[in-house]
């Protein structure tokens, strides 16, 4: 018997593309569309000023106040700042440093979190030791021809960057520690690990950060006195480390056991087997986590204004004071919340980039 | 007493009234076993027997709580030196592989050499890849475990155990993760290693390999030694009922 294969025609021109998706999501009954036409129309009925007033009508150039006129966003308030807002009162002409010094953890992190990338054990080396020492000469000075900075200069969206840098790496090492603490069979140090991570955690971080500031002092001698900026850096580091401590365990957590026991079988010592087997696989698994983590506490870093830090939330609302600019507070505040929200959800996207590369790279290599 | 004590130093592996607890389940019950050097002995019984604890006591993946393990004249304690002593010398092959996923099968295999033994790394890789070539692999060194396929990476496991020059080897069950096809060629090696007169003590249901290569097959149940014998015996007399019906269930297909 003989049959014919049968034409494969188009599908019905309602159920694909911009019109068949709009059916099946928008209006599909008569309640969905009421509500996709009540949203639209509310979107729409606050979208159109808001628009209008950030993009359309806005003010992008100009020196003073006297360049808005227009009644919209008056972004001059923010591009004659500029400099202030991201560096703080760091001198003008050593700018190249701290761009420098970011513009190398942007290198070498690439250099890390990029597949495929070649030595990337020189890359640790780098970014973990090399690095944070010639951090520490460029930012604060005093060799090399390059005037020294105070700290109480440093400020502005580099600090918050600085803060949340250094909070996170000094914090995984201790954070590292703690976790192996926390499953030790030892009770003394398991006990010990749950007390200080149960403690930190349960604190919020502004009363660290105030402890930091105005308790830790009363401890020490009165002609020791601490940098305020490490001060801060100190607490901060205190209470990351908690946090990381239980990312590093849910990382222990997910190795098979059959890991240990196989180092263990090869009379692999316990730090021998921690450091050359189990961590190295933890570690690819907590990135998600400690991004989260890193992304947490970029945000929390705004809260040193209440010791008197400037940091970007600070010096804007410092500069919306100034009698010259009083009135754009409002401008201030949005570029703050956008500034942070590049940073964070960029960082989020990268994460969920690597949690899909970590789940079909099962088994595999990398 | 001459006899025992020249048979003391011929010893491999001695378990004396060796007795364990997992909480209030007593698992292990006065086991006693002693393996002659060189000496082949295949561990079967049916799930739960406790066979898996047993070899898994001897290089204390499992805690003992009474008795006595004698490994090469070395009496096992909680003593870590002894413990990695013991662990030095005893190589271990996995139902599941346990090879490290994000090492090459040749950063598998000179690890301990290099970390444990302190070997050069340029000894250690020589070393390795003689036995990698031994299990018919040495092409595959430079690929991780999870590009081989499940008979390959048992290979390599044995091969990494075989690195580190160990005098008693133990297998735990080391084809029943695999698909048919492979067992073969997991056991053709584990055959080879006892023609070359290595202490081995297997646990497997393979009874093919039993009578091939064991000296010695040794039928627990319920945490206990219930009867030991050569393959020969073994096969065709089981003395316990318990025994006949275990060989009957698994003889049957």
């Amino acid at each position: 018997m003989k049959y014919a294969i049968e034409a494969a025609l188009p599908p019905p021109p309602n159920t694909v593309g911009v019109l068949g998706w709009m059916r099946r999501h928008l209006f599909n009954g008569p309640l969905n569309s009421v509500a996709t036409l009540v949203i639209g129309f509310l979107a729409v009925y606050w979208l159109i000023p808001v628009v209008q007033w950030m993009l359309i009508d806005a003010d992008w150039v100009g020196e003073s106040r006297e360049a808005c006129t227009s009644g919209g966003a008056c972004w001059v308030f923010i591009s004659t700042r500029l400099d202030q807002f991201l560096y703080g009162f760091y001198p003008s002409g050593e700018y190249w440093r701290l761009n420098l010094s970011f513009i190398m953890l942007a290198i070498l992190t690439a250099w890390l979190m990029l597949p495929n990338m070649p030595f990337k054990g020189w890359a640790s080396f780098l970014t973990l030791v090399i690095y944070p020492i010639v951090t520490f000469y460029l930012l604060t000075g005093g060799a090399f021809d390059m005037p020294a900075v105070d700290t109480h200069l440093w400020g502005g969206f580099s600090l918050n960057l600085i803060l949340a840098v250094i909070g996170i790496v000094a914090a995984l090492p201790f954070g590292i520690l703690l976790a192996l603490g926390r499953r030790s069979e030892m009770p003394i140090v398991r006990s010990l690990s749950v007390v200080y991570i149960e403690i930190w955690r349960g604190v919020p971080l502004i009363t660290v950060l105030f402890m930091a500031s105005v308790m830790l002092p009363l401890f020490f001698p009165e002609d020791i006195s601490f940098d305020k900026l490490l001060r801060a850096m100190i607490g901060i580091i205190l209470f990351q480390s908690a946090y990381m401590a239980e990312v590093v365990r849910g990382g222990l957590q997910a190795i098979p056991k059959g890991q240990y026991e196989a180092a263990d079988a090869l009379g692999l010592s316990y730090w021998k087997k921690m450091i050359m087997i189990i961590l190295p696989q933890a570690l690819k698994m907590m990135i998600p986590g400690i991004v989260n983590t890193f992304i947490a506490l970029f945000k929390d870093t705004s809260l040193v204004v209440i010791i008197g830090l400037f940091d970007l939330l600070a010096i804007v609302q410092a500069a919306s004071n100034d009698p010259d600019w009083i009135g754009y507070a409002t401008e201030g505040y949005i570029f703050i919340a956008l500034m942070f929200w590049i940073f964070c959800f960029g960082m989020s996207r990268y994460s969920q980039h690597l949690e899909r590369l970590l789940h079909t790279g099962h088994g595999g290599r990398n | 007493m001459t006899e025992p004590q020249i048979k003391q130093a011929n010893l491999a592996v001695e378990l004396r009234n060796l007795n364990k607890w997992y909480g209030d389940f007593h698992v292990l019950k006065n086991i006693n076993l002693q393996v002659q050097k060189g000496e082949r002995i295949v561990i079967c019984g049916p799930s739960g027997s406790g066979k898996s604890t047993m070899i898994r006591c001897i290089n204390r993946l499992e805690e003992h709580q009474q008795g006595e393990i004698i490994v090469n004249g070395i009496h096992l304690t909680e003593d870590l030196k002894k413990i990695e002593n013991i662990r030095r010398n005893v190589g271990m092959v996995f139902q599941h592989f346990n090879l490290f996923p994000h090492l090459t099968v040749l950063e598998n295999c000179v690890l301990a050499p290099i970390w444990v033994n302190k070997e050069s790394r340029k000894d250690a890789e020589a070393n390795a890849m003689k036995y990698l070539e031994r299990v018919r692999i040495p092409e595959q060194a430079k690929k991780y475990p999870g590009q081989l396929s499940g008979g390959q990476q048992q290979r390599v496991a044995i091969a990494r155990s075989l690195c580190m020059n160990p005098d008693v080897m133990l297998f735990d069950e080391p084809t029943s993760a695999l698909d048919p096809e492979m067992i073969k060629e997991v056991l053709d090696v584990m055959i080879e290693l006892a023609q070359e007169g290595m202490t081995m003590l297997c646990v497997t249901h393979e009874m093919g390999f039993a009578k091939t290569v064991a000296n010695r097959v040794i039928f627990m149940d319920a945490g206990q030694i219930i009867e030991e014998n050569n393959p020969h015996e073994f096969f065709d007399h089981p003395q316990h009922e318990r025994t006949q019906l275990f060989l009957s269930q698994i003889l049957q297909h």
